[in-house]
């Protein structure tokens, strides 16, 4: 029962959204899909903020909704927070008022989310006499997201928060999100149309398209399908995948990370040994040999065996699945080089990888080579 | 020099302030309503709001005539309940110069509340408010600027009403004898010098309230954006 149930339909003019879910009240759950896929409408149906839905919402087991949207709970009684893209901190009130607004109103519910416990979490203590027109893009959505946790969520609800912000912003506020499921023990749903943000923040993903379902599931696995509208705008193909950091070697500047078993070699992490780093590894990275090269400049080659070889015809693309010891790598190449090594399912092959990026777990954002 | 009665000076503002008064009342919902509905009837309600901006003064004094006086059926029931008139009373002017002001409250509250949008109001609401206290805490304050414009022009418009006036309410001193009538009476009765001091009055007082309003604008701006 610890979940959000729905089973909702909407329709404006010729489109149409109809979705049926269960998603599980722990960590991040992104909804990805291109813009016009619906996944904003969702959050805001979900949120009791756009009424004209029909269906069914319960969050553990305590109905929100039941047939006419008009007639469901309406959005101030149903104990969520939401971040918007745009922040919307109240201009009349300096950053301490926003952040009050929210705490006053919130005082019967359990109280395990703390005034100073946000502030400082989202290092905002210098802020707190200031008014919202004067902050920047990233420190109003700082104070967003902490006013949106003194509502003391039971769901946090986040609309593309970043999307309105440049990449060093970004980069800024990625790890107080990271952190948001743990330290505040709140499960959030994560509204994104950048493939980046899935792979360093969430731990489920559904994927919408044109108002349906095309995959769901943890990420990891709906990453590494190939039967996916991978060519969407932001989608750049990929996979997710967890290793754990087994070395450090201050003299090269170098980590290692165990991945199922082989090394991976990247510059240097500040992290303790034995964390666990979410990686995320582009298909477009991936090159495919099929003796294991020598003489090349390249650290990390991973053995690894294909699984699928999808052509695109029309493009001069081909999309490899690989398994390596349990999880899935994708590799992008073209058709040709497919056919000329005869790339099948089942053959035994070395993954060839040019560059991995970490999720904001790790303190590192951007796209890091891996040691050439 | 004769001093002019100044009676018709404090039934003025009296008037003025009370219809001010019960049209933030009333004209704050509607605004709200007219602003945030998506009803197809909504440009039909526009216009009825905006109707006292163009009828001529005598139309809607006589149709008030018609519908406040004791054989109509709202004038029949004010009179069995208080044994008096609607029409010629200082009650008939209050509820007349409702509905003459009434689209100098809603029309700056209404753009007001449009140009804020439903942004905070959305956002008050998953901050746990309830609509009236998102009303009340962020709406409001947001919309001072509005609510300042509707009461200057409410008030002044009320003050310088003379045509529904002068065909519901008539000229009974102390009842609906307005400043605007005085004036008009010292004109046709040739006396002059009244009517220069209560019309030099009026001048004198529409000006400063407006230049308090224009100060106060521009010495506290409201915090949007």
């Amino acid at each position: 029962m610890n979940e959000l149930d729905f089973d909702l339909r909407i329709s404006f003019g010729d489109f149409t959204l109809a979705i049926e879910q269960r998603v599980p009240l722990h960590g991040i759950t992104a909804l990805f899909g291109p813009s016009g896929c619906g996944k904003s409408t969702l959050l805001r149906i979900l949120a009791g903020l756009e009424r004209g839905a029909s269906g069914r919402i319960a969050l553990k087991g305590e109905t929100w909704q039941a047939g006419d949207g008009r007639k469901a709970l309406p959005t101030h009684r149903r104990g969520i927070g939401y971040v918007f893209q745009d922040a919307r901190l109240f201009p009349h009130l300096d950053v301490a008022g926003n952040l009050r607004y929210a705490e006053r109103r919130s005082q019967g519910s359990e109280q395990r989310i703390h005034f100073d416990q946000v502030v400082d979490a989202l290092d905002l203590r210098a802020l707190l006499s200031r008014r919202a027109p004067s902050l920047s893009g990233g420190e109003r959505q700082r104070v967003a997201i902490g006013r949106t946790l003194l509502t003391r969520p039971r769901l946090l609800l986040m609309d593309e928060p970043l999307a309105s912000l440049d990449f060093k912003r970004k980069a800024e506020i990625l790890p107080y999100i990271a952190r948001l499921p743990r330290v505040f023990d709140v499960p959030i749903i994560y509204v994104t149309h950048d493939i980046d943000e899935v792979a360093r923040l969430a731990d489920r993903m559904i994927v919408l398209q044109a108002g349906r379902v095309m995959a769901s599931g943890d990420v990891e696995s709906v990453l590494a399908r190939t039967d996916l509208p991978v060519d969407h705008e932001q989608y750049e193909p990929g996979a997710a995948l967890t290793a754990r950091l087994v070395g450090h070697d201050p003299h090269y500047q170098l980590s290692q990370l165990d991945l199922h078993g082989q090394t991976v070699t990247v510059p240097l992490i500040e992290a303790a040994l034995g964390s666990t780093l979410h990686l995320r590894i582009r298909a477009r990275d991936v090159a495919i040999a099929t003796a294991r090269p020598t003489s090349i400049s390249v650290r990390n080659i991973l053995a690894a065996t294909i699984v699928e070889v999808t052509a695109r015809p029309g493009t001069p693309h081909a999309d490899i699945l690989l398994d390596i010891g349990g999880s899935a790598l994708r590799a992008r190449i073209t058709r040709q080089s497919a056919d000329e090594l005869q790339l099948s399912p089942g053959r035994s092959v070395y993954a060839i990888v040019k560059s991995v990026s970490f999720d904001a777990l790790a303190s590192v954002y951007g796209d890091m080579p891996t040691t050439p | 020099m004769p001093l002019p009665d100044l009676d018709p000076l404090w039934l003025t503002l009296r008037l003025a302030g009370l219809v001010t008064l019960i049209l933030l009342v009333i004209g704050t919902p509607l605004a709200w309503w007219l602003a945030t509905t998506r009803w197809r009837i909504k440009s039909v309600a526009e216009a009825i709001t905006a109707l006292p901006l163009v009828l001529p003064p005598t139309v809607l004094g006589f149709y008030f005539l018609v519908f406040l006086s004791p054989q109509s059926t709202l004038g029949g029931l004010w009179f069995s309940a208080t044994g008096s008139n609607l029409t010629f009373s200082f009650v008939g002017l209050v509820i007349c110069s409702v509905i003459y002001s009434l689209p100098f409250t809603v029309q700056p509250l209404q753009a007001t509340f449009e140009t804020l949008g439903r942004g905070y109001w959305e956002t008050a609401a998953t901050l746990r408010a309830s609509p009236m206290d998102a009303f009340l805490t962020v709406i409001s304050p947001l919309a001072a600027r509005g609510y300042l414009t509707a009461v200057v022009l409410t008030f002044a418009h009320t003050i310088g009403e003379f045509g529904v006036v002068l065909m519901v309410g008539g000229n009974i001193p102390g009842e609906t004898k307005v400043i605007s009538i005085a004036i008009y009476e010292h004109v046709e009765t040739i006396r002059y010098a009244e009517a220069h001091l209560l019309s030099a009055g009026l001048l004198a007082f529409s000006f400063l309230v407006l230049l308090f309003v224009y100060v106060m604008n521009r010495r506290f701006p409201i915090h949007v954006g």
